[in-house]
């Protein structure tokens, strides 16, 4: 699948700057950076969906928008259908951008409250300079395929419901008829019953026209229903990856079994007295020594705190980044 | 059995709007006992925050309380006067929000905010200190003498809500709402703060009235659980009456649209079908009848009543009264 990949990110690493240049040649702060994303690589094949998991903070959100070139790159490359973004330039964007489009997060706020619907599911055309062609067949056409009626076309974003509204955001993910779309959160804000509307018209677009997906999201039993492959995300690294089936059935990093158990059961015969984590996510600032994940770690021992494990292949198509992975 | 905390009788409230009146709540009844956690689900427009935002009197300018009453231990909360009702809030029902960014006030600290919160107290400023610094450190925030001194800023989002937790429960009150306190939070937050509630809860004797649309945490903390839809309650009962004996079909269709619950991967998920009536249009007979898969007959016609479907498990549906 490697060869065929539809996208291949290497190495990614994102920084970000947490002290001005001034203040630290004063303080004498040697590192003014924070990285918010570290040694991610990864590839996806076409009509693939890959789930991104974490916890806020842990650089899925960052990952994805450095993919898409919303935040640059300090290390890495991204390689999109066998071509190289070598540079962040305008050209390798807009390759990339025609071709990857962007659900974002909220969907009522990702919309400008002063378009009508019309306006924007034809924006894509406007700013790839594709306006030649009859921009009103294409504007009803990407309402039947999400399935809103044409007469919202006329309607401003306040007048849409929370699922309306996150269907425009589909419609407008896909006007340029793009091979991968990455979804941010696709059902954060929708109850239970909308959720499963936004997720089957994802589905479907999927088997009809072969695209791919990255969803972002911390919904954890969403995720397992309609992704193909799952990594896990701490601290702007993968420390797990794999097949999604697989890492349900048998978490082999402590921290995934600990996120996994975490999970509420809606069964009130199934109450938990313990909780699998403690504490929360150490600052970006000041990384834990070793593995990163050892000072929450209910299996840590002491050649954790002092050497930091890398995310190797422990079975075909799984990596973990542990001394000692769960059976 | 004690007298409860709060007894919440046929309870309506409507809203004046240009489109006319908005029903947001009829004819609720819900009582919370003592010593208990109540949980309310329903998704959103089931008149959830309406229902809290009623026992507070918090209600907006154009809302009406067309009738009921609302008795809070002994008392007609809607008689209240106004300097009544601000004792009541704050001294007997404390209220933790949805959004720990938002519930503290971002340029005071949270010793002033916790502080200030006892200005009832006849007690000197030492001894509310030290009782701020004992609650933080119940709630769980390391290092309580010094971190009282931080700003919200200084804290994530996990350890504000903790800070909201310990802020309501300062003046130990009787009764403690909770609307989607976990909302903003990741999963292992949510656990560790669901944890807290519970702990607390055995540690203080108060009631709690927690509204959530996930039933995972429902499940996970109730004794008691509400289910409203559209401004009413279609069924109500103990947490394992509705979770293993769901008996309105919207709680069943609710139950198994949770992803939660569905033990097989599957790409196709369930969806509850249509869309929520119109309150300013009510349409006449049952409030689910256009979305619901077993209508028959009457449900269009008449509203259907309460039904005991088995000793404190109600339901507002033809079904369980035909058997």
């Amino acid at each position: 699948m490697a060869d065929a990949a539809l996208l291949v990110a290497e190495g990614i690493r994102v920084r970000f700057r947490t002290v001005g240049f001034v203040r630290a040649l004063i303080q004498g702060i040697r590192d003014p950076f924070i990285d918010a994303v570290l040694d991610v690589s990864f590839a996806l094949g076409p009509g693939e969906t890959f789930g991104l998991v974490g916890e806020s903070g842990s650089g899925k959100t960052t990952l994805v928008r450095s993919i898409v070139g919303l935040v640059d790159l300090a290390a890495g490359v991204v390689r999109f259908d066998g071509a190289t973004i070598v540079d962040r330039s305008d050209s390798g964007l807009r390759t990339i951008r025609r071709n990857v489009s962007m659900m974002f997060q909220d969907p009522v706020a990702s919309l400008s409250p002063r378009k009508t619907v019309r306006a924007l599911v034809t924006e894509p055309f406007h700013i790839h300079d594709m306006t030649d062609r009859d921009l009103d067949v294409e504007a009803r056409q990407l309402m039947g395929m999400v399935g809103l009626p044409v007469q919202l076309l006329a309607n401003y974003p306040h007048q849409l419901s929370g699922g309306q509204a996150r269907r425009v955001g589909v419609a407008r993910a896909l006007a340029l008829r793009p091979k991968l779309i990455i979804a941010d959160e696709p059902t954060a804000g929708l109850d239970v019953s909308v959720q499963g509307e936004v997720l089957n018209l994802m589905n479907e677009l999927q088997t009809d026209l072969g695209l791919s997906y990255i969803i972002v999201t911390h919904n954890l039993p969403m995720i397992r229903h309609v992704s193909d492959r799952l990594a896990i995300m701490y601290l702007g690294r993968f420390v797990e990856e794999g097949p999604t089936a697989a890492i349900f059935a048998a978490p082999r990093h402590p921290y995934t079994l600990a996120l996994l158990g975490a999970v509420p059961q809606p069964d009130p015969d199934k109450r938990r007295e313990e909780i699998g984590l403690i504490g929360e996510v150490p600052s970006l600032r000041n990384r834990p020594s070793g593995c990163e994940f050892h000072t929450r770690c209910l299996f840590a021992q002491e050649r954790c705190r002092v050497e930091g494990p890398v995310l190797r292949e422990i079975e075909p198509g799984r990596r973990v980044s542990c001394h000692f992975p769960r059976m | 059995m004690a007298r409860p905390i709060l007894d919440i009788r046929d309870l309506s409230v409507s809203f004046a709007t240009p489109r006319g009146s908005v029903e947001a709540l009829r004819d609720v009844s819900l009582t919370v006992p003592q010593d208990s956690i109540v949980g309310i689900v329903g998704e959103s427009g089931c008149g959830k925050t309406t229902l809290i935002s009623t026992v507070l009197r918090l209600l907006a300018y154009n809302a009406t309380v067309k009738s009921g009453e609302i008795v809070f231990e002994g008392e007609n909360v809607l008689a209240m006067s106004d300097e009544r009702l601000r004792d009541l809030r704050g001294r007997q029902v404390a209220m933790v929000f949805q959004d720990p960014m938002t519930a503290l006030n971002p340029v005071l600290s949270i010793a002033t905010q916790m502080l200030d919160i006892q200005y009832r107290e006849p007690i000197p400023t030492t001894e509310k200190r030290r009782r701020a610094i004992d609650m933080l450190r119940r709630v769980g925030i390391p290092d309580p003498e010094h971190r009282l001194e931080g700003y919200p800023h200084h804290f994530s989002g996990g350890m504000r809500q903790r800070i909201s937790i310990a802020m309501a429960l300062l003046m130990n009150p009787a009764l403690l709402i909770a609307d989607e306190p976990t909302t903003a939070l990741d999963v292992t937050l949510e656990a560790q703060i669901i944890r807290l509630l519970r702990d607390l809860k055995r540690e203080f004797k108060g009631s709690i009235l927690f509204v959530s649309h996930n039933l995972g945490l429902i499940a996970e903390l109730c004794d008691e659980v509400v289910v409203m839809y559209a401004g009413e309650i279609v069924e109500q009962g103990s947490v394992r009456q509705l979770f293993h004996d769901a008996r309105h079909p919207y709680t069943r269709l609710l139950l198994e649209c949770d992803p939660a619950r569905i033990e097989k991967a599957s790409r196709h998920l369930p969806t509850i079908a249509g869309n929520l009536p119109d309150l300013a249009h009510l349409p006449g007979g049952c409030i689910f009848a256009p979305r619901c898969p077993r209508v028959h007959e009457p449900c269009r016609r008449e509203a259907p009543q309460n039904y005991a479907a088995s000793k404190g498990h109600d339901v507002r549906c033809f079904l369980v009264r035909d058997g």
